[in-house]
């Protein structure tokens, strides 16, 4: 699904027909393939620079691993990444470490993301030890102290180990990495779902206010819809590996066209008692099938209220129904 | 409708090498029958060790109920004998946990786990025990069930699974169900699926339920009355409507400021609670909000605010809810 935008700015990141496909492997010492796991299965979108694109979906949908792949944490099946007009699969290790520089990311869980046995210091220092940026001790402690403060901590906090501070300070710590390098683009997977709606609320500015000052641009990974549409200026909808929905934030939670999306919407609760009442609360049956055999055709139609025989077996195109919203359904 | 539940007082304690955790300090509450509750709050308010305690399922040492009573249909559960009490706990009282997979046997048939709870509580026969065990999984919404009866629980689905936990809960008719997060570790449609199966079960069979969540959402969605705790107390309980349109609590305030809202347009800002909750291991004095609160005076460091009726129904544990409310008033 191309959903790129209609202005002539070329786009900081285009993730095109990218696959991953895991082996399932069977057998001790004669190892086998006897299945595979489509992770991601054909997925395109695209990023302006500045932009927060989120992508959605349940457990198992392939979200995490689009976002390692965008990372080349792991090696696409097939596909092209290309950021920032170079396809990185084709970069040798010294071009792709160059461009690591300028992509970073920020974890779920701020509890094993951070190595137990460094001081903050080290651990928001060490990017750029490695990749030779303030080589000078003094200067990069004074350039995590104001990296620290950027994120809304005490500089003092360098000289503490991560088990000295709370979930929403470590996450705090987990961001100060991610800025060290002064990255462009942040993926950031589940960035803020391990952590209490008070302090979630922190973070989640903390990313607004980051995004407008340094310009960044994030892939913003997350099951929770309400904090998605919140943050992202555009939402890509994954079930099972395929895209089904692309659009503007605004345009996809007012007017979701994709049955799947429609569901997922209407399955999320809304904190205001009175507007609960007013809701239909239609649910959809039965649970996500695994990647590892998936429907025919479409793969959401056995569990899709609009389903005709069709959809059995043919894999649905992505259409733009309006300009920038694009839905893989043809029934729609 | 006459009153199922009657907690007074209840204080539960740690201890630990840090000092003594006063986990519930102090919480009364009722639950009328056949209604739901919410209990919310974020992580270390006390909301599960409050439920568990009402079991008398919380581990000494190191934990220990200091003081209150729980009357349970007029009999007081703290000073029932161990075999007054096994009656009723998975009888009268059940309990579905937050993780299917660690809360049922990973060892025994899901069969077996059914019948063994109701042979000691029904005193069914084996036989009886099974058909009711079939009857108990279609009814949860499980197919096949009879084939599911000789199946363990890594069979299942993580949604499958919690259905078993709700069938098991619902085995011997109870009178009340507590569910501790029930949902939280589930994708958001089959959340709607468990929640949706729990309303409809329990309004179905006249069970009273408990739900604890820090999910704002489930608890407007679900909940006829809320409790809002905060370090160890009850900070403002009412009904839904009053919870969520007319707070009259500075932190039951600030959640609801801190939530994104998938009804709502990108852009607006949220409203993050300043800093963290307190450390329970310290004595605290006055309220325990007060240093993240924006309405504090210098009452609120010295006296400890009590729980007070302010409307029908309507209690909250703040000194300046005059002032919130006209703030409030105002806003709007």
């Amino acid at each position: 699904m191309s959903a790129a935008p209609a202005s002539s700015q070329h786009p900081l990141l285009e993730v095109k027909n990218l696959r991953m496909h895991f082996p399932v492997t069977e057998g001790v010492m004669f190892r086998k393939v006897v299945a595979t796991v489509k992770a991601v299965d054909d997925v395109s979108f695209s990023l302006r620079a500045g932009e927060t694109l989120g992508l959605v979906g349940e457990s198992g949908c392939g979200k995490t691993t689009t976002g390692r792949c965008i990372l080349q944490l792991e090696r696409p099946t097939a596909g092209e990444i290309i950021f920032e007009g170079e396809d990185l699969a084709k970069l040798d290790r010294k071009g792709l470490v160059a461009k690591r520089e300028r992509m970073q990311v920020i974890f779920q869980d701020p509890y094993s993301s951070l190595n137990p046995r460094m001081k903050v210091g080290s651990i928001i220092g060490e990017p750029m030890k490695v990749h030779g940026i303030l080589p000078d001790a003094k200067q990069r402690r004074e350039r995590v102290a104001e990296l620290l403060s950027v994120c809304g901590l005490n500089p003092k906090f360098m000289d503490r180990y991560p088990h000295e501070m709370s979930g929403g300070q470590r996450q705090r710590v987990g961001i100060a990495r991610a800025l060290a390098l002064n990255p462009q683009f942040i993926v950031c997977d589940e960035a803020v779902s391990a952590l209490d709606v008070s302090i979630q609320a922190q973070v989640i500015n903390l990313l607004e206010d980051l995004r407008d000052k340094f310009n960044l641009s994030y892939l913003f990974i997350a099951h929770d819809l309400s904090v998605v549409r919140h943050l992202c200026h555009r939402v890509a909808v994954m079930y099972l590996g395929k895209l089904v929905e692309v659009a503007e934030s605004d345009e996809l939670f007012d007017h979701p066209r994709h049955p799947y999306t429609k569901a997922l919407l209407e399955a999320v609760p809304i904190p205001d008692p009175t507007v609960e009442k007013g809701r239909v609360h239609r649910i959809m049956q039965g649970e996500v099938p695994s990647p590892m055999n998936p429907p025919s055709g479409c793969v959401f139609h056995p569990r899709c209220p609009i389903a005709v025989d069709s959809c059995k077996h043919e894999v649905p195109q992505a259409r733009e129904l309006r300009p920038g919203h694009w839905v893989a359904c043809p029934r729609v | 409708m006459a009153t199922l539940l009657e907690v007074e007082n209840l204080r539960t304690q740690f201890e630990t090498s840090a000092g003594t955790v006063r986990a519930v300090d102090g919480v009364s509450y009722t639950v009328e029958e056949g209604e739901t509750v919410g209990i919310v709050g974020e992580s270390g308010c006390g909301k599960s060790v409050g439920a568990l305690s009402v079991l008398r399922l919380i581990p000494n040492p190191p934990g220990r109920v200091v003081g209150g009573s729980i009357r349970f249909r007029g009999e007081d559960l703290l000073a029932m004998s161990d075999e007054k009490l096994h009656a009723v706990r998975g009888g009268q009282i059940a309990m579905v946990f937050q993780e299917p997979m660690t809360s049922l046997n990973p060892v025994l048939t899901i069969g077996l786990q059914l019948c063994e709870t109701m042979q000691f509580h029904l005193k069914l026969s084996h036989e009886q025990a099974r058909l009711r065990a079939v009857e108990l999984l279609g009814m949860v919404g499980i197919s096949e069930p009879g084939r599911r009866l000789d199946q363990y629980p890594h069979h299942l689905s993580g949604g499958m699974r919690q259905r078993v936990m709700i069938a098991l809960a619902m085995s011997c008719k109870p009178k009340l169900i507590i569910a501790d997060e029930p949902t939280t570790a589930l994708d958001v449609t089959i959340q709607a699926q468990i929640l949706e199966l729990m309303k409809d079960l329990t309004k179905r069979f006249g069970v009273a339920l408990i739900v604890i969540t820090h999910n704002l959402g489930v608890v407007a969605r679900y909940a006829d009355r809320v409790n809002v705790m905060y370090a160890g107390r009850i900070v403002e309980s009412g009904t839904a409507a009053d919870i969520y349109h007319r707070p009259m609590h500075p932190y039951t305030l600030g959640l609801l400021r801190s939530v994104p809202r998938m009804d709502r347009p990108r852009g607006e800002k949220l409203i993050p609670i300043d800093g963290q909750p307190p450390d329970l291991t310290r004595e605290i004095t006055g309220c325990a909000y007060r240093p993240r609160c924006s309405f504090a005076t210098e009452r609120c460091a010295r006296e400890d605010p009590a729980l007070e009726e302010i409307g029908p129904g309507h209690r909250s544990a703040c000194f300046e809810r005059n002032r919130l409310a006209r703030v409030l008033k105002v806003a709007s």
